[in-house]
């Protein structure tokens, strides 16, 4: 079964063709890296499939359902860490009742999962989510995407705000999830996210250049 | 819908933290506190005492203060969290847009508007102990006033949100929209009745188009039904459209305005890419 699925897909900004002709499948349990230097298209194809864009030619269906004209239901199955955790100005306590007003996934979840990355929430709870240090934050995002449990994980450079002990952790935190699952790492560098990846894509000027399951 | 509150109710939590709250709330308590202090109460101008008074000079400082505040301060935060990424973060959890949008502008209405009645009960609870009588009519008309003009300019700021992507622009746009209402359009039309080359009657029937002119209006139309201080257009005004109709046109009209923009911003931002 497929996660995801992207035929022809293309994206301009400005002129510029970000995405071209983009086509390729993601099934349930595959684990992907995807590589390429910056401008490949990588963010842009990802931001695609979550939905912030809509595409100039071709079609993204993720679980059968278009991104843009059913985000909700596309939604509520991904997991998503952004490369750099962005200054929200919610409180610990707040962040943690939005994720599960709106996703449904339980806070003593989001707090177990930070305490699996060494991450103690309970004395930081009214604190403002943007003054925590880069690598707390990191680790929250990571907990908050673990504990919605989803389909679909995807993760922007997810390990560049923390340290090796930290990398280690969040890598075994990865490991342990018991339910069937894909996931999509974008990375620059492959040794990083190796043992964890069944398959590597590589995009170059908004192609798909390689594709090979390792 | 059951996200919709929840957006509204975060955004109000995180606009009470916002250093810009604290300013927008501080000038217009500390306006209030500019009156008592210079004792505007206690005066007499052109007719008006005590608490009447005191309204009045609120109301006319509201009418350059409140639109550019709401215009800056929404435009400024919602461009910021585009540019930061924080939209895209929020973004990537289940909520429609509409849930999102709808929210955001609800919790940014609470926090626009309650400061500035706050303010307004803040000076007539300080009139009424000076002696004064509760002026309800005028309480209630000023309330539904700054409703009017809330409702008008966050449309304006939403819709500039969604157009604009960069913060830079959107101020800018924010700047020009807030000059152009308050005074530009009217120098323009004085300039055009001056030259008598076009009739009074549409001159007139553009400037009441400007949602902050109605605004205006409607605040004078409570102290002075004959819209005196206006001169001679207000013959022409009461004459065609009548005392009861021009109140609930400076009222209606802005909020119609108001929900126009926002439902065009919203058009738009479901439309377009959202980063």
């Amino acid at each position: 079964m497929n996660i995801v699925e992207a035929r022809n897909v293309t994206k301009s900004f400005m002129g510029v063709r970000v995405l071209d002709d983009v086509t390729l499948d993601i099934a349930l349990g595959e684990r992907v890296a995807m590589m390429g230097p910056n401008g490949a298209g990588k963010t842009t194809l990802v931001r695609a499939v979550l939905g912030f864009y809509h595409l100039d030619g071709g079609t993204i269906r993720v679980e059968g359902c278009d991104p843009v004209k059913e985000r909700v239901k596309v939604l509520e199955n991904i997991g998503f860490i952004p490369q750099m955790p962005p200054p929200v100005k919610l409180s610990l306590s707040e962040l943690l009742t939005f994720v599960h007003r709106s996703t449904g996934a339980e806070k003593e979840r989001i707090i177990e999962q930070s305490e699996a990355m060494e991450l103690d929430l309970k004395g930081h709870m009214d604190k403002p989510f943007f003054k925590l240090s880069g690598g707390m934050k990191q680790k929250l995002l990571i907990a908050i995407a673990l504990a919605k449990r989803s389909r679909l994980l995807v993760f922007d450079e997810p390990t560049a705000n923390l340290d090796p002990k930290a990398r280690e952790r969040f890598y075994r935190l990865l490991d342990s999830l018991d339910y069937e699952h894909s996931s999509i790492f974008i990375t620059h560098r492959l040794e990083e996210v190796e043992g964890l990846v069944n398959r590597k894509i590589y995009m170059d000027l908004g192609k798909v250049v390689e594709d090979e399951k390792i | 819908m059951k996200n919709l509150a929840l957006v509204a109710y975060l955004d109000i939590k995180e606009s009470l933290r916002a250093r810009w709250f604290y300013v927008y709330a501080f000038v217009f308590g500390g306006l209030m506190g500019l009156f008592f202090i210079s004792g505007i109460t206690d005066s007499v101008v052109m007719g008006f005492t005590g608490l009447s008074r005191l309204l009045l000079v609120f109301i006319q400082v509201t009418i350059i203060i409140l639109p550019i505040f709401i215009l800056i301060t929404t435009v400024k935060s919602i461009s910021s969290d585009r540019e930061s990424n924080v939209l895209e973060y929020m973004l990537s959890f289940p909520i429609s847009l509409k849930e999102y949008y709808w929210g955001k502008l609800l919790g940014r209405f609470a926090t626009v508007f309650f400061p500035v009645i706050v303010a307004l009960f803040v000076g007539v609870a300080w009139g009424v102990f000076k002696g004064g009588d509760m002026p309800w009519a005028m309480i209630t008309l000023y309330s539904a006033l700054i409703f009017s003009i809330c409702s008008v300019f966050l449309g304006i700021a939403f819709l500039i949100s969604t157009m604009v992507k960069s913060h830079d622009v959107a101020l800018g746009l924010s700047f020009t929209v807030w000059i152009l209402l308050l005074a530009f359009i009217d120098i323009a039309l004085i300039g055009l009745m001056m030259q008598n080359r076009v009739s009074d009657e549409l001159i007139l029937a553009i400037a009441m188009l400007n949602p902050l002119e109605a605004f205006r209006i409607g605040a004078i139309a409570l102290f002075d039904p004959e819209l005196t201080v206006i001169g001679p257009v207000a013959y022409y005004l009461l004459d065609s459209l009548g005392h009861t109709f021009l109140m609930l046109y400076a009222v209606l009209y802005p909020i119609f305005l108001g929900v126009l923009f926002a439902l065009f911003g919203y058009t738009i931002f479901k439309k377009r890419d959202i980063l």
